[in-house]
């Protein structure tokens, strides 16, 4: 009986112990899954703070949402070898894909409402893949994503004392407002550069690495318009110009050139351009030789995720490539899955 | 097979622990990484798809074995129920470590990511980009990902029952080290 009492207390202490680790692994997954922690910035949040007031875009992505396809050809130079390795910079003609697009969560915006616009590529070289976004503003309008998503609650809120405290907790964005209201506007995508402005690190041949910035400038004139001149030529002007110039002149080329950081410049910080007089190093030329709708069109399959990098090529203290990664991947997943909601050519909604 | 051995092979106890600890760490980075914008992801992504090929060939290695070396047999004494789901839950757990390494891939190259391992190791996709199949393989992946860390919460809490309570020589039969334990397996 004494006997029979120690093991019912000893089998006691066993179930304690057990249910003790089970609970405990749990809670430890639970709080790595964040379900304990519901002010931590994750993927799902950014893109709930993207969604315009009408809901998210199905089946379309959750921000630059309005875009068509191009391919064409990356034409390296040979010049980028001085700085990376990457068999992308090796002297030759390298297949590329991409799209144009609208910085909007609306696919159906109007061009003329939409201030920034971006281009997303994918050059494929030597069985690698180097994918990016870019936009066209020279500098970013925030420092950290946690100040992105501030931005899109404040700029979403009705409160318009929302946005006057979002810009005295975030002044960086007093520049990317001066941009906005003062950069021309253009009446096509071939007119305008685009800056990745994030900062990345090439490593040379040598094992030697350099901290760089890279963007694509137009060789096609840029011919300044209102924005109530853009308007008045339709809400999707955009995609017809560009379908109607590659058509009528031929292919469209932008050179893409890459800014060497001098030591102590701010990489972690898109929101802050580097000084001028950096040396820089054109590397090659983008030539935009087909354009394709995006609903057909190869580029819609594609996440222009900015971490898809060559050898040669790797992220910097710059936090942005991380957490855009994050979040188009959540997007592609979303819009893989809503597919039926934009329906391919052919393909009718059940 | 050697039915007669209290304990499996030291290399199959080996295995065990090197892919019980490869797991729960797959298992805790997969959740992790799916709930941060920090610059971690994208390491931990790198670490996750390098760390799952690893395990999946480790599986292989695993199941030959197993073949090769079998099991030690149960007590006499275990009730039937208990044996039972001893045998499906071992089953399903086999199940996941093969199945779990493929539906990631499969849903990698069903979206077009390059995949792409430590040390700049290349998988060649052996899927094309399908909206429809990477929004299967996807779920699969979350959510029997869920039920693989339920499953694996279940085998532990079994392990300590054998070893804490039950004290039949089970548990002895795959621990890493010899135990100090005197009690005999209970044939």
């Amino acid at each position: 009986m004494n006997n029979s009492g120690n093991m019912s207390r000893s089998g006691l202490g066993s179930l304690v112990v057990i249910a003790a680790v089970l609970g405990g692994a749990a809670a430890a997954f639970a709080y790595t899954a964040g379900w304990l922690s519901p002010g931590r910035l994750t993927p799902e949040r950014m893109i709930a703070a993207l969604a315009p007031p009408g809901g998210a875009p199905l089946g379309h992505r959750r921000n630059h949402a309005k875009g068509i396809c191009f391919t064409g050809v990356f034409e390296a130079n040979g010049n980028g070898r001085a700085l990376s390795r990457a068999k992308v910079f090796e002297r030759g003609n390298y297949p590329a894909l991409g799209r144009f697009n609208l910085g909007t969560a609306d696919p159906n915006a109007v061009d003329a409402t939409v201030r920034v616009r971006g281009l997303g590529l994918q050059i494929t070289a030597g069985g690698e893949e180097w994918r990016m976004a870019m936009i066209n503003p020279p500098f970013f309008a925030v420092s950290t994503p946690q100040s992105f998503h501030d931005l899109l609650i404040a700029s979403g809120k009705k409160d318009p004392d929302a946005m006057k405290t979002f810009i005295q907790a975030n002044p960086e964005f007093a520049a990317f407002a001066t941009w906005a209201k003062t950069a021309p506007w253009t009446a096509s995508y071939a007119e305008e550069p685009y800056h990745g402005l994030n900062s990345f690190i090439f490593t040379d041949a040598e094992g030697g690495e350099h901290a760089v910035r890279w963007s694509l400038l137009p060789a096609a004139p840029v011919v300044p318009i209102s924005q109530t001149e853009l308007e008045k030529r339709g809400p999707d002007f955009l995609e017809q110009e560009i379908v109607e110039r590659v058509r009528a002149s031929g292919p469209q080329r932008w050179t893409m050139v890459t800014t060497v950081a001098d030591p102590g410049d701010p990489t972690a910080d898109p929101s802050k351009a580097w000084p001028e007089g950096r040396r820089t190093v054109q590397v090659g030329t983008l030539v935009v030789q087909q354009i394709e709708q995006e609903r057909d069109g190869p580029c819609r399959d594609i996440n222009f995720d900015p971490t898809v990098l060559p050898r040669g090529i790797r992220l910097s203290d710059d936090p942005f490539p991380a957490a855009r990664s994050s979040v188009y991947r959540k997007s592609y997943d979303l819009r893989a899955a809503e597919a039926s909601d934009y329906p391919r050519t052919g393909t009718a909604k059940p | 097979m050697n039915n007669e051995a209290h304990r499996f092979a030291p290399i199959q106890r080996l295995l065990h622990w090197l892919m019980a600890a490869c797991i729960i760490a797959m298992l805790f980075i997969g959740v992790g990484m799916v709930s941060t914008v920090t610059p971690e992801y994208p390491s931990l992504i790198l670490i996750h798809e390098t760390l799952g090929v690893t395990l999946l060939l480790l599986v292989a290695i695993r199941l030959a074995l197993r073949l090769h070396y079998g099991a030690p047999r149960l007590p006499a004494d275990l009730p039937h129920a208990i044996r039972l789901a001893a045998r499906l839950s071992h089953l399903a757990l086999y199940g996941f470590m093969i199945i779990m390494p493929l539906l990631g891939l499969g849903m990698l190259w069903a979206a077009a990511y390059p995949v792409v391992l430590l040390g700049g190791i290349q998988i060649p996709a052996l899927l094309p980009q399908s909206d429809r199949a990477h929004t299967l393989l996807w779920n699969s992946h979350v959510y029997l990902g869920f039920t693989f860390f339920a499953l694996v919460l279940l085998h532990v809490a079994a392990a300590l029952f054998h070893a804490l309570i039950r004290r039949d020589g089970v548990f002895r039969s795959i621990a890493p080290l010899p135990l100090r334990n005197t009690t005999a397996p209970a044939e």
